[in-house]
């Protein structure tokens, strides 16, 4: 393939192939779709390691994640300031591990980080009701939340501490049949 | 540097490189990932030259150049492999309005499409484009020529739509080939070409199919029983993150609220057994209406395959009468799936387990038909075979006058007469490519049925309701007939029988392969434009767990069968006598045995002769047999092994469990008294603090049903999973079998599709 592209230098772009999942001819169009989402403020030259990040609110309008429900929760463990604003690193980085050749393991742990919303590395209650109520829109009474919540602690927890921890959470998830094929974005 | 230490760098430098490998699997910061990846890189650059030195030093350092270029090599396939793969932005369009599942069948086909484009290139390549190039050309023998009584009409547009005339005479079917043994400058080898692809064909296709399976078969995500993490797997793997459409995403959140609302009313009622008696009337009476038809069926392609045979012999046949057969097995295939979903409406199963039939009984009514057909077809062939023998007395006959007219009318009989004109030779009826023809036939008549199908129930239907509803009584965009909803699997199985057909016809009907690709390509882009303008996203999503390999087994299963009716045509049947790459011979396959003694050196013959023999055969069979049954109980024992440690770890959480229940109910007092006391001297260390608070909040609660405290609807006998003990029995039986819940996934979508060769 013609190494004709100015954006990165031959070292950055190897580093960039052994550190995710990607091809060359990938990164190459995931960095112009980084760009299209604000072309005043990224470089075309990124050889000097120029230090641009996006605003969250640029990149929650992406096609691939304007409908998904935990979009925010997303770009917030993604990005480095944990605010959800993305530099490119974050950005290559979130659709390395969301792309289809990413092992189960490594989309578990970052599953889990979604879904805990207060940070603590635990998935407590109110992260389960949170996750429940964007997943059906608060249509649930609440009643119906709290069962279900109780439900799923009861079935994951293995260490019975009232909440999951990593490993109950990758214990439980790595045997669900649908998780790879769901937590899945393509672009 | 001493031994030692060298030995001590080689391996950190051997672990460096194995971080490099993996460091992309690390959940890293990707900062820091490339921090290390850079120093790890150094690392190696800087030690692997010192290593080098002493004895085999350039050996080492050419080995590693080598290494090096070629990781280089093997990312810069890798690259051009990806850029390679055709339709990834349609697919991803489909995706994104319509899920994973509606995509994995669009996934299948293209992969369908790969393996088809592979056994083109072969036969293409091996068979065809030897003969067009370096065999005779048309008109020279017999076999390639159009016999003097069909020339006038050879040319017609109708004669050709049947695939006689020129169609028949040329290098789309079997009979166009000649036999010689070898053929032009290169002494290419035709006919053991030719069956060499036959077999290959199969070989290749077995390969890729099983390969796919085991690569699918590790995502499935093994063992996870029926129903153990019902909920926590609808909580975080329902929502399909490949969504990137409005409507998509309101119906997602739709199906996911009744599938949370149904798995409750499943936890809080157990389903009450109505009248079992009636029900399994009901399940047998429609397993028998199903028989039924699936014999009526069989029995109507019988009575239409012995019509066409008669046909055959008359001359002023309708268009109908002459396709009769590929309509009648098209229409078959049309008509029975609904016939069949609406007798199952009287067994009452769970979706999933309804989808389940349905698919087999699908499965059934197309494999009847198929070996009815094929039944049917073996049938004409022997009468074929016996009409053989008459023509060849017949022509041998003809020559004979040919020869004698000619030497009466020259009056000279020494001079040779020049050969009779391959038009007027006397013709066997070639069988061969009669049923290459019949496959031929019915391939173009199932693709015709498709399209139409798609034309007239999709894009005529979705017309239809969007511009008829401005003045129609009902909303029909709402009620009936409303839009139409992607068939994955009637269109998966179509696929797969397609597919089948294929493998049966390619050896009597090379270009049947090249039919099937051109086929697969204008499916992909008229399927994708039907599903993008005409269907709507499914209102309840199932998803089969495992059913990507569902299909592959199917497909492996149809390769089977395919294969049994190619392999004894060759092996028994014997081949035309005067077309073909085999005429003359007394079995397909002595083309192996001519080779084997001609060609190639004698100690091969007697080796081979050697491997053929009963004697080495049969224990070798035998060995294979015992290999399976060893490796059958090794993977018995494993399971059960597995068993038992999931059974411990269960027995392990109910004793925690169990063991914290007492703890708290008989030192509860004991707490109360530690809440008081300022150093908690007597608190156990347990790390869970906060969960110690609620209990004795939720005390009170403990009497009073229907409390509003911290969540448990008291008022039902059930036993739910609260942080508050006391509100259950001291025993609870863990979430493993339950009931008729739906589980993570009944039904009609599809898991993953992304399983083969191009990636």
């Amino acid at each position: 393939m013609g190494n004709k592209q100015t954006i990165f230098t031959a070292q950055q772009l190897d580093a960039y192939q052994d550190c995710t999942y990607f091809t060359r001819k990938e990164i190459l169009r995931l960095f112009y779709r980084y760009r299209d989402l604000a072309p005043q403020l990224v470089p075309l030259d990124y050889t000097s390691h120029p230090d641009v990040k996006l605003p969250y609110e640029l990149i929650g309008s992406m096609p691939e994640l304007k409908d998904n429900p935990f979009r925010q929760r997303i770009a917030e463990v993604f990005s480095e300031d944990g605010e959800g604003n993305m530099t490119l690193d974050d950005f290559l980085d979130m659709f390395s591990v969301l792309s289809e050749m990413a092992p189960r393991d490594l989309k578990a742990y970052y599953a889990f980080k979604i879904y805990d919303f207060n940070n603590d590395d635990f998935i407590c209650k109110s992260d389960l009701e949170k996750t429940l109520n964007k997943l059906t829109r608060n249509e649930l009474t609440e009643d119906e939340v709290r069962m279900v919540c109780e439900k799923v602690i009861d079935e994951a927890d293995l260490d019975n501490d009232g909440r999951l921890s990593l490993e109950d959470f990758q214990h439980m998830i790595v045997r669900a049949p649908d998780f790879l094929s769901t937590f899945h974005i393509r672009i | 540097m001493s031994e030692g230490e060298m030995a001590q760098l080689m391996e950190e430098v051997e672990e460096k490189k194995k971080l490099i490998a993996i460091i992309r699997n690390k959940p890293w910061r990707m900062k820091r990932r490339l921090v290390l990846l850079r120093e790890a890189q150094q690392f190696v650059d800087k030690f692997e030259g010192a290593l080098g030195k002493g004895k085999g030093r350039k050996w080492y350092a050419y080995k590693v150049m080598m290494t090096k270029k070629w990781i280089k090599f093997q990312r810069d396939f890798e690259n051009f492999r990806t850029a390679c793969i055709p339709w990834e932005r349609k697919i991803k369009e489909v995706e994104s309005h319509f899920g994973s599942s509606v995509a994995s069948y669009f996934i299948f086909l293209r992969w369908m499409y790969g393996m088809n484009l592979v056994l083109f290139g072969f036969t293409f390549g091996l068979v065809v484009i030897p003969e067009v190039l370096m065999g005779l050309p048309y008109g020279s023998i017999p076999r390639k020529t159009v016999p003097r009584p069909e020339q006038p009409t050879a040319q017609d547009y109708s004669v050709l739509m049947d695939f006689n005339g020129y169609c028949k005479y040329s290098v789309l079917f079997y009979g166009y080939y000649n036999d010689q043994r070898t053929i032009g400058l290169l002494k290419f080898r035709l006919p053991l070409s030719y069956l060499m692809v036959g077999i290959g064909t199969f070989g290749y296709s077995l390969m890729v199919v099983i390969r796919t399976m085991a690569k699918n078969a590790d995502v499935g995500g093994g063992d996870g029983e029926e129903g153990e993490f019902t909920f926590a797997w609808k909580m975080f793997t329902s929502w399909d993150y490949l969504i990137g459409n409005a409507e998509t995403a309101d119906n997602k959140y739709a199906s996911i609220t009744t599938s949370f609302k149904e798995s409750i009313v499943d936890e809080q009622e157990n389903q009450k057994d109505e009248n079992i008696h009636l029900r399994r009337f009901l399940r047998v009476l429609a397993n028998f209406l199903i028989t039924c038809s699936l014999g009526g069926s069989g029995y109507l392609i019988y009575f239409v395959v012995k019509r066409s045979q008669e046909f055959a012999t008359r001359d002023d046949l309708s268009w109908y009468e002459k396709n009769e057969l590929e309509i009648i097995m098209s229409l078959l295939g049309l008509v029975c799936p609904p016939l069949f979903e609406t007798i199952a409406e009287l067994e009452d199963y769970h979706p999933r387990i309804a989808l389940k039939w349905q698919l087999g009984r699908i499965f059934a009514l197309f494999l009847g038909n198929l070996y009815t057909f094929l039944f049917a077809l073996f049938d004409e062939v022997n009468t074929k075979l016996l009409e053989e023998e008459g023509i060849k007395n017949a022509s041998i006959w003809a020559l004979k006058e040919y020869y004698a007219n000619y030497s009466m009318m020259m009056n000279d009989s020494e001079a040779t007469p020049p050969p009779m004109d391959p038009s007027d030779v006397i013709r066997g009826p070639c069988w061969e490519t009669a049923v290459g023809i019949e496959f031929v036939k019915l391939t173009v008549s199932d693709i015709q049925v498709t399209y139409l199908t798609i034309l007239i129930g999709d894009f005529a239907r979705a017309v239809i309701v969007r511009f008829l509803n401005y003045c129609w009584c009902w909303d029909l965009e709402a009620g009936f007939p409303s839009y139409g909803e992607f068939d994955i699997s009637g269109n998966v199985l179509g696929l797969v029988f397609n597919q089948g057909m294929i493998w049966m016809g390619a050896f009597f009907a090379p270009g049947l392969v090249g039919i099937n690709v051109l086929r697969l390509l204008s499916s992909m882009y008229y399927q994708c434009w039907a599903v993008m303008a005409t269907n709507v996203p499914h209102e309840r999503v199932f998803k089969a767990s495992k059913s990507n390999n569902f299909y592959m087994g199917l497909l492996l299963l149809i390769l089977f069968l395919s294969l049994l009716p190619v392999v004894y045509t060759i092996m028994t049947l014997p081949p035309s006598f005067d077309c073909g790459p085999f005429s003359g011979k007394t079995k397909m396959f002595d083309v192996i045995m001519e080779t084997i003694d001609l060609d190639l050196p004698a100690f091969m013959g007697t080796l081979f002769s050697y491997a053929a023999n009963p004697g080495l055969i049969i224990p070798a069979v035998l060995l294979m047999v015992l290999a399976i049954y060893y490796l059958n109980s090794v993977s018995e024992a494993y399971q059960n092994s597995n068993m038992e440690l999931k059974k411990k770890m269960q027995m392990a959480r109910d004793e925690e469990k169990n063991r914290r229940n007492n703890t708290d109910s008989t030192n509860q007092v004991m707490k109360d008294l530690e809440d008081l006391l300022p150093n908690r001297s007597l608190a156990p260390p347990a790390p869970p603090e906060p969960e110690k608070k609620p209990e004795p909040e939720a005390k009170p609660t403990k009497t009073k049903p229907g409390a509003a405290g911290k969540g448990v609807n008291l008022q039902k006998d059930v036993a739910l999973a609260t942080p508050n003990p006391n509100a259950r029995g001291p025993v609870r039986q863990p979430p493993g079998p339950r009931g008729p819940g739906p589980g993570p996934g009944p039904g009609q979508g599809r898991g993953r599709g992304r399983g083969p060769p191009p990636r």
